[in-house]
């Protein structure tokens, strides 16, 4: 089949093999769907969509589409950074729980590189180009991902799992430390900003809607967008419209990142990265040099990581290393990866819009509309709520502090997902690890059974 | 004929066999018959094929293929094998037998690398192979399979036979992504399709290629692994009790398939408990005991050597 080597979205006949006949109507949409990644993907975002349109329709155009706006960058960044975790722990089997360390190392050396030499406040930078801030981010990731492959080479899954969380820490706290910002400016004279971070380089993004990124001079283009959907139009904020623009940036990024990983895994590179995940001894018995894939894989996943994080929080402005990579962004990437099924690159890219819309944005936007729909005053604690013996007072208390309960929730549905499908939503699929198209038998022989 | 304590008319049976062992792996008439009553004529267009693809190189001529000389492993306080010396003979179906702990597995895993050996030396094809890394002895030539089953249970069969084969082109990252670099790897991997195929029909497997190869049986994984280990193009293959847990029809056709690829020119060490298999199959015995060699020659002169009755097979025989 000749469509093998090209795995974009029309990578349906390996994932068809197998398939039964569906019982019924809906099984056999649903099998339509999966069998269509890219409709899996689209017809997952269109349901989010639905679902928040009609959560904050009563608020008018603008607040919908700002909402499909944030939940549509944060789906993006989280599939984009589960991708490269994929690739490394679904695929290979590397326990890597480093992700927030190597992410913050590709978008911190960015801004360093980018920064301008004497800016008007915070650390100074190299002033090079942004192309050239984003190749030496994720060099830089790279870098570290192949010096922390080095112990992946004689630890076993736990172990890697603690030294990379290790890793991640000791990045953020550098990044934090002054006395590290002050020996950077020293000797390379690009400092890091210590733990009140630094701005990031302007959104060219936003150069592309407006002259030098100034809000109230247009370009010619921005003049067309804002006319046609701004305030002499459809009426939607002009920061709004601009980040749409950044998220068609990332979903060609995603793009990219995709089919990249898929002819990565459909390979014979796949197939011995899979081999290891599988049976390292094996691997390593039938000639393949283990350790080499590792740290091949190892500086792939990082230098994706690296740029994952500089499309995140590169545009978000300004950078800081202690809420931005604790290592609760880690695990919040392998939820993500988790959801999605480990193993499986269309599944990753689900896993993280569905964790992102779902798990994350979602209840903080569900409490908030419900609170505003009940009549009730805040009980001050836990306790009163529960003495109250009130369903509404309870729920005013419940929906005002959803972001604790949140975490709550994140553990159900984790503890379910393990529990109900530990594969995740398509982790139970064959992921063919082969260049070619291996569900039948070609012309020449005969076919099988 | 699998029990390991052999009966009465198990040994007269190959009492009968027995005269001219050497003769009854020459003119392989195990082969013969039982390729007449399993009758696979398809199977055998592609295995002869194939195996006129890649004979191996060695001839009989030449160095021996594998030579241990003097192999010491200890692990801490216990000597598992204490100066093991043997040889294989190029072409050959060498059986190791022992008893338990004797050390076989260990100078398996000392041979192909998984452990280093604490002294002596490995040599493959007249190079020295000791202490090398298990990959690197697998490029050599020298494969192996093992004692319990290790398939790639998430891979399919397919996958499972496509990864063996060495020096693929698109094991390279750069020459799997880049688009121009791509075509090659494609057009590798179409030719390694139709090989894998062939050998799965080779073993009789090829319905299951679509399968998860931990959904198989015992047996057939046991067929599998002999498979992989095939698709790496090996010049000599160590068989770690291949037939263990294998049922006697299964058992039949792995020995059928051993037969016929050791006539294509293959080597194989094969560790065995079953002292008929070994006596009936193989030309050459190694006895191991206690972690050194015991014993060496063919099945008659083990039968018959005093030591090895002592050690292991009992007064029985």
């Amino acid at each position: 089949m000749s469509d093998a080597d090209a795995p974009g979205g029309s990578a349906s006949g390996p994932s068809a093999g197998g398939s039964e006949a569906p019982e019924s109507a809906t099984a056999a949409l649903v099998e339509a769907a999966r069998e269509s990644d890219l409709g899996l993907v689209v017809g997952t975002l269109l349901a989010i969509y639905a679902a928040a349109t009609l959560l904050t329709f009563t608020d008018g155009l603008n607040s919908v589409v700002g909402l499909l706006e944030t939940l549509t960058f944060l789906g993006l960044v989280y599939a984009l950074t589960a991708l490269a975790l994929n690739l490394q722990w679904g695929y290979t089997g590397l326990f890597n729980i480093g992700v927030a360390g190597f992410m913050a190392v590709g978008v911190y050396t960015m801004g360093m590189v980018v920064r301008s030499p004497d800016p008007a406040f915070g650390p100074p930078g190299l002033g090079l180009p942004l192309p050239v801030g984003i190749v030496a981010g994720m060099g830089m990731a790279a870098l570290l991902g192949g010096v922390a492959a080095l112990p992946a080479l004689r630890l076993k899954a736990d172990y890697l799992a603690i030294v990379t969380l290790g890793l991640s820490e000791i990045v953020r706290l550098s990044l934090q430390s002054s006395a590290f910002d002050n020996f950077l400016r020293d000797t390379i004279g690009a400092g890091t900003g210590g733990g009140r971070g630094m701005g990031m380089p302007d959104n060219p993004v936003r150069d592309l809607f407006l002259v030098d990124g100034q809000a109230g001079t247009p370009t010619a283009f921005g003049d067309l967008v804002f006319g046609v959907f701004g305030s002499d139009g459809l009426g939607i904020s002009q920061p709004i419209l601009i980040g749409w623009g950044y998220i068609a940036v990332l979903a060609a990024f995603l793009v990219g990142f995709y089919l990249l990983l898929e002819r990565l895994g459909r390979s014979p590179f796949g197939r011995t990265m899979k081999a290891i995940r599988e049976d390292e001894l094996v691997a390593d018995s039938l000639g393949k040099d283990v350790n080499l894939v590792k740290i091949k894989v190892f500086v792939i996943g990082c230098a994706l990581m690296g740029l994952a994080g500089i499309l995140w929080f590169g545009s978000q402005g300004n950078v800081s290393p202690t809420p931005q990579f604790r290592p609760l962004l880690t695990f919040y990437v392998f939820i993500a990866v988790i959801i999605g099924g480990s193993g499986s690159n269309t599944g990753s890219v689900l896993g993280g819009i569905v964790f992102a819309a779902v798990l994350f944005e979602g209840p903080r936007r569900v409490g908030g509309t419900v609170r505003g729909l009940i009549d009730a005053q805040t009980p001050p604690s836990f306790a009163d709520a529960v003495a109250s013996l009130d369903p509404v007072t309870f729920l005013a208390y419940a929906t005002e502090n959803v972001a604790p309960l949140q975490f709550v929730f994140l553990g159900l549905v984790l503890v379910f997902i393990i529990h109900r499908r530990p594969e995740g939503i398509l982790g139970d699929r064959i992921e063919t690890a082969a260049a070619v198209d291996l569900s039948e038998r070609p012309a020449g022989g005969e076919s099988d059974e | 004929m699998s029990s390991d304590a052999p009966d009465p008319s198990d040994s007269a049976e190959t009492d009968a066999d027995a005269p001219n062992p050497g003769d009854v792996a020459a003119t392989d008439p195990v082969t013969a018959t039982a390729d007449g009553t399993i009758g696979e004529p398809e199977a055998n267009d592609s295995e002869v094929e194939e195996a006129a693809k890649h004979v191996p190189s060695g001839s009989p001529s030449e160095a021996p293929p594998l030579r241990v000389e003097g192999l010491v492993k200890r692990f801490g306080g216990v000597t598992a094998v204490d100066g093991a010396s043997f040889e294989v003979e190029s072409g050959s179906l060498t059986g190791l037998i022992g008893p338990n702990g004797a050390g076989k597995s260990t100078t398996f895993n000392c041979i192909t690398g998984v452990h280093e050996p604490t002294g002596g030396s490995v040599y493959f094809e007249g190079e020295e192979i000791t202490g090398l890394k298990p990959h690197q002895i697998a490029r050599e030539g020298l494969v192996r399979t093992f004692q319990i089953a290790r398939e790639l249970s998430e891979m399919t069969v397919l996958e499972n036979l496509m990864l063996a084969p060495q020096g693929q082109l698109g094991e390279s990252a750069i020459r799997a992504v880049t688009p121009g670099l791509r075509g090659a790897v494609v057009e590798e991997e179409t030719a390694l399709r139709e090989r894998a195929w062939e050998t799965l029909e080779f073993f009789e497997i090829d319905h299951l290629a679509h399968e998860h190869a931990g959904n198989l049986s015992g047996g057939q994984r046991k067929l599998l692994e002999m498979a992989r280990a095939l698709m790496t193009d090996p010049e000599m293959v160590l068989l770690d009790e291949p037939l263990a847990g294998v049922n006697p029809t299964l058992e039949e056709k792995l020995l059928d398939r051993i037969h016929d690829l050791r006539a294509d020119g293959y080597t194989f060490l094969l560790v065995e408990h079953d002292m008929d298999i070994i006596m009936e199959n193989c030309e050459r015995v190694i006895v191991m005991h206690q972690g050194s060699v015991l014993a060496e020659g063919t099945g008659d002169e083990i039968r018959n050597d005093e030591r090895v009755i002592e050690a292991y097979l009992g007064e029985e025989l």
